[in-house]
């Protein structure tokens, strides 16, 4: 078969593409000593312990988490109530706000970089780090907002009727209807956020770039003064996570219907 | 059940959380860069309030227009390598096994969500004299002593592609996962050849979403901002670099701004554009 064929070398080159970096990094992460040589000379695990022992870069990993976890949840909390507004209620004007959503991701990251940068430095807030979780939020809102509206298309809407002619008022519809059956779009929302944040280099920078390091501005900073196998193994940390969460998304949700809706948002 | 319409205060009651913060970080932000833009810049950093088009006359520089055709054109160049990859190879992703499908819809978004810095530094390593293909190359023998292949343009246009691969192949994946598999079917029993079907058939069935695409991988490609600092020399930096560049190390806000702007206006128009065009395709 020609078919087949064609897709194994399709498939094939393709791969490689997207893993050689990767395996060079990963790689160059288990080189005993000091310099970036590839292939690796000799073989030691000490790198990926140096980011969880080295005060800087473990300090650089607890910041990351704990905002990616709070900017991931603001994002939730932002696009929870307008989705579910938008899904109850027929009011299209409502749809000026999911478009405010939608477009710092569609934009390029700059711009909503820029805005914050002059936002925070007018208001007087230039810095501080609780700055980068609103920022991030406000710029993830985006993937929860799609993961919620995908999941609330998902309802049948007779589930809610039968509810509200018994007597149920919106409250106990949400608790007892609507939130059980939107949850797998809930938690998906709030990993796609939480690697992005994670991730997420040039807000993040201009932000907090001088007060908070974030692991990629750690990365970014490290690079000037020469290459480590510290920041191989730490990248190499970071695909592992990426692809654990999102093996995790497909393996407990439906990931083509997930990503399938994603562009049909528009 | 259909969805009603607000008839109390109370029903409102959900918007107001989301609609206070867009406003406030999105619209707001949004608004103050919009006014930097006509400020006047000081020296030291500073600027005070007015309205000159001071750094919109800067746009004139010849410095501007080469930054501005360069970021274009290479934006051009990736968004247009990736396509012509992407496009058989979503077709014949779509078409696989499940299993097989889904490991790659991971293994592209694992991809897709990666640091530019991490992607950039990657890629440095894989192109440098140390560490690099090169080596490869010279344990085969076909080489005879490693060289650094970065930094230089073909640096910059691989990272890039490879930054943006994933999207394209995200962004076309529910055109193709919905296109009507019968239609390569007739054209194979009438008798024709798979290439033949596929470019007879197959693309101009989803020529509008292949337009659409392109642009939507141009803006994308455009975003980037740390890459061709990483992989490239200043005479490959793109608008999005020098917006950083500006607002950070040179402290000009307003010229920043005004550029950002600019960038806001090609994006939103092209956007519109990939909107319009992708709306149009039958086929799916």
């Amino acid at each position: 078969m020609t078919g087949t064929l064609f897709r194994r070398v399709l498939f094939g080159l393709v791969a490689l593409f997207m893993a050689a970096p990767l395996i060079v990094i990963a790689g160059v992460s288990v080189n005993a000593q000091r310099t970036l040589v590839f292939p690796p000379v000799g073989f030691s695990m000490r790198w990926y312990g140096s980011v969880f022992t080295d005060a800087a870069w473990r300090g650089s990993l607890t910041a990351s988490v704990v905002v990616a976890t709070l900017a991931a949840a603001l994002a939730v909390c932002i696009a929870f109530p307008l989705s579910w507004f938008l899904w109850r209620r027929h009011a299209p004007w409502a749809r000026v706000f999911q478009m405010l959503g939608t477009a710092p991701f569609v934009l390029p990251p700059v711009i909503t970089a820029l805005g914050f940068l002059a936002f925070w430095t007018t208001v007087g807030a230039y810095g501080q780090p609780w700055t980068v979780v609103v920022a991030h939020g406000i710029f993830f809102v985006t993937l929860p907002l799609v993961t919620l509206s995908l999941g609330f298309a998902s309802i049948d809407r007779s589930l809610v009727e039968a509810a509200s002619t018994m007597g149920a008022d919106d409250r106990t519809i949400l608790r007892t209807i609507v939130l059980p059956l939107i949850r797998p779009y809930l938690i998906s929302g709030f990993a796609f956020a939480f690697v992005l944040s994670l991730n997420e280099y040039i807000v993040a920078y201009m932000a907090v770039g001088f007060t908070l390091e974030t692991l990629p501005i750690k990365i970014f900073n490290s690079l000037r003064y020469g290459y480590t196998p510290t920041m191989a193994a730490v990248s190499i940390l970071f695909v592992a996570v990426a692809a654990l969460i999102f093996g995790l998304i497909a393996r407990f949700g439906d990931l083509p219907k997930l990503l399938g809706a994603w562009s049909s948002k528009d | 059940m259909r969805p009603e319409p607000p008839r109390r205060i109370a029903d409102y009651s959900p918007l107001a959380f989301p609609a206070v913060m867009l406003t406030v970080f999105f619209v707001v932000p949004f608004g103050i860069m919009v006014m930097v833009s006509f400020f006047r810049r000081q020296q030291g950093g500073f600027y005070t309030p007015d309205f000159v088009l001071e750094s919109y006359a800067r746009f004139l520089s010849t410095f501007f227009g080469g930054v501005l055709s360069f970021s274009l054109g290479l934006a051009a160049c990736v968004a247009l390598i990736c396509v012509i990859v992407g496009f058989p190879f979503t077709y014949e992703l779509a078409r696989a096994k499940r299993w097989v499908q889904v490991s790659w819809l991971v293994a592209l978004l694992s991809v897709l969500s990666l640091s530019e810095v991490i992607i950039g530094f990657a890629w440095s390593t894989l192109l440098s004299r140390t560490a690099g293909i090169s080596n490869l190359l010279v344990w085969l023998g076909m080489m005879d002593k490693p060289v650094a292949l970065t930094p230089n343009f073909g640096a910059v246009l691989t990272g890039m592609v490879y930054q943006a691969f994933p999207y394209t192949v995200l962004v076309l994946y529910p055109a193709m996962a919905r296109l009507d598999p019968t239609l390569m079917e007739a054209a194979r029993t009438l008798g024709s050849h798979p290439l033949k079907a596929f470019l007879t058939v197959v693309v101009p069935a989803l020529r509008n979403t292949i337009v659409a695409t392109f642009i939507m991988v141009f803006v994308f490609a455009l975003g980037s901002y740390l890459l061709p600092q990483l992989l490239g020399r200043p005479q490959h930096w793109t608008l999005s670099v020098l917006i950083t560049d500006q607002a950070v190390y040179q402290s000009n806000m307003p010229f920043a701004a005004a550029m950002a702007v600019f960038l806001v206006l090609v994006t939103l128009s092209l956007v519109g554009l990939a909107l319009l065009v992708g709306r149009k395709d039958a086929a799916t």
